[in-house]
């Protein structure tokens, strides 16, 4: 039995203790809108955030993560206006979709940590997040209109 | 002539024999009746929880899976394997029927309640150090525990270093009993943050290089050890963390399990930081005060900046166009999350060049971390490291430590160090 907080809600689950958390967050607990992609943590795709940090779920065996809180997409934003959703819709920047959950939960991670993002910034944290449709341009993109957001909201308190 | 000196010599071993055995031999302690738990004063029982935690008890004394304080854990020694005992106060299998004087004596002196010696993986060498009212409170907590039925394990230890009165002979050359004794000229918290570690705490039994006997090299302190398959590193001046373990370093790594400037706590660290969790925040300041004295942190204090700025000129590598495959490698397994830039690194981002993993003479640590992670209860709590065992290859491992200590340190390429991974990875998923 592990315990955790996904989204804000208790979940308990009884699965083998070295099961990766991606395959409980999806299998298990039913979301899926983090994705699998490579399963050896080298693609970016399965990113969701533990107390706070990126972390490649595909490789997290899940007795790692019990105690701890976890955000996935889905509980990035109540309403999915956290400012880099609402950049990513306004420069349209997926095409196929499908690393987007993840390339979203690194940049918030990225904006947290570096709210005024350089090029190098953004290119040594979004790295590890691939995307295939190379959609990398409209990504850095809307990276800095949502840090640019941020920013306003906090100048004006 | 040679009959005379054959007499000698039998008459000489005789005596020898007589005299060792002499030496060698303890009384055992009466048995009581099993104290009742509300004999001991509640107040007492807490003192002693809060020095349990922080002498890390359970940590050996308890088996993966199993009951606390109810023993079975097996400890590799060179010698064999050294099974932990049942500490709870079950009458017939752990410590039930011990007196206070018994118990005071196992920890002063290292001898069992039946007069038997203890092996030192015991760590009586520095529970010798601790005053007798802790002694009594540790006690009193140990004796209110849930009583747990659970025989010892036969130890592994081959013949002749199973025989416990031997154990005499090696406290004569190595054990020096005695309680703490305050060193004069130093202040109130050097001398508290000196007892914990030298007593309770028992740093120096990671810490400190031992010899062939299994004794910790009295010349030697904290000078850095092998345990467990991780370096334990030195907490002197030698220490190779490029920017200094100052007090408030320390203080930070000890409370919370994480510092800027070194990174997380992992491994056989983190049961560390969860026991002192229980400890005052005096009380973690005061073994900061000690260990920044011991480091000479002040007397380097100006290289920390110095030191900050030359790992922080480190950030562009890896993150633009380069063709370096090993560049890439690490960019893409490791920079999203351990990427620093602007004048210091973030906590939440362990900054490999500072971290001692990265600066050891050898690179156990680098790829302990790398092959099993960190998970939420190690080192800053409630976040996590993925473990890259499943994901990278051992010649990708290899390709990333030597990367970053070829570009990040000053220091010596490491030998075969894909062969240290592989033996690791071995030893990993032998102890799952």
């Amino acid at each position: 039995m592990t315990s955790f907080q996904i989204n804000g809600r208790a979940v308990t689950v009884d699965v083998e203790d070295d099961t990766p958390l991606l395959w409980v967050i999806r299998d298990i607990i039913g979301l899926t809108g983090t994705k699998f992609g490579c399963g050896i943590g080298m693609c970016g795709a399965c990113t969701v955030h533990v107390g706070g940090r990126p972390t490649r779920s595909c490789i997290t065996p899940l007795r790692y993560v019990a105690g701890t809180e976890i955000t996935t997409i889905e509980g990035l934003s109540a309403a999915g206006e956290h400012a880099l959703q609402k950049a990513w819709i306004d420069l349209q920047v997926p095409q196929c979709g499908y690393c987007q959950a993840g390339q979203i939960m690194q940049a918030a991670c990225l904006l947290k940590d570096f709210p005024t993002p350089s090029d190098q910034d953004i290119d040594a944290v979004m790295t590890g997040n691939l995307c295939r449709c190379m959609t990398y341009v409209r990504i850095r993109k809307a990276i800095k209109q949502a840090a640019a957001e941020l920013r306003k909201v906090a100048d004006n308190g | 002539m040679l009959k005379k000196l054959f007499v000698c010599f039998v008459a000489l071993g005789f005596a020898g024999v007589v005299g060792f055995g002499a030496l060698a031999w303890r009384s055992p302690i009466a048995l009581i009746s099993p104290p009742s738990p509300q004999s001991f004063a509640p107040e007492v029982v807490a003192k002693g929880e809060v020095l349990a935690a922080g002498g890390y008890c359970a940590e050996c004394h308890t088996v993966k899976g199993g009951q606390t304080f109810a023993g079975g854990y097996g400890m590799g020694t060179p010698f064999g394997v050294l099974y932990s005992t049942n500490i709870t106060p079950d009458p017939e299998t752990g410590i039930g029927l011990w007196s206070e004087a018994a118990f005071a004596r196992a920890m002063h002196e290292g001898v069992a309640r039946d007069g038997s010696h203890l092996f030192p993986g015991f760590p009586f060498d520095h529970f010798t150090k601790l005053s007798d009212d802790d002694v009594k409170a540790l006690y009193a907590y140990f004796m209110t525990r849930p009583p747990v039925r659970a025989p010892a394990l036969t130890n592994t230890i081959p013949f002749p270093f199973s025989i416990r009165a031997f154990q005499a002979g090696w406290k004569i050359l190595f054990f020096r009993p005695g309680r703490f004794e305050r060193v004069a000229g130093k202040s109130e918290e050097w001398n508290r943050g000196a007892y914990l570690a030298l007593g309770l705490s028992h740093c120096g039994a990671c810490h400190t290089p031992r010899n062939l006997l299994g004794a910790e090299k009295a010349g030697d302190a904290y000078a850095g050890a092998v345990v467990d398959n991780w370096t334990a590193p030195p907490l002197t001046a030698a220490n190779p963390a490029p920017a200094p373990w100052t007090q408030q370093e320390l203080e930070s790594y000890l409370r919370n399990g994480v510092s800027v400037l070194h990174g997380t706590a992992a491994g056989p660290m983190s049961p560390v930081v969860h026991g002192l969790s229980a400890l005052p925040d005096a009380d973690v300041r005061a073994l900061a005060v000690y260990f920044a004295d011991l480091d000479h942190a002040a007397d380097r204090s100006l290289s920390a900046n110095s030191e900050v700025a030359r790992a922080m000129s480190y950030a562009r590598l890896g993150t633009g166009q380069e063709f370096d495959a090993d560049a890439r490698l690490y960019t893409a397994a490791c920079a999203s999350c351990h990427y620093n830039s602007g004048h210091a690194p973030l906590a939440a981002r362990p900054d490999l060049s500072l971290n001692s993993a990265l600066n050891l003479p050898d690179p156990t640590n680098l790829i302990q971390v790398v092959l099993r992670g960190v998970s939420a209860e190690e080192g800053l709590p409630g976040v996590v490291m993925p473990a890259f065992e499943r994901a990278l290859s051992d010649s990708e491992i290899a390709r990333i430590a030597t990367y970053l200590r070829r570009t990040r340190t000053n220091l010596p390429p490491w030998p075969d160090v894909e062969a240290q991974v592989a033996a690791m990875r071995r030893q990993i998923s032998a102890s799952q």
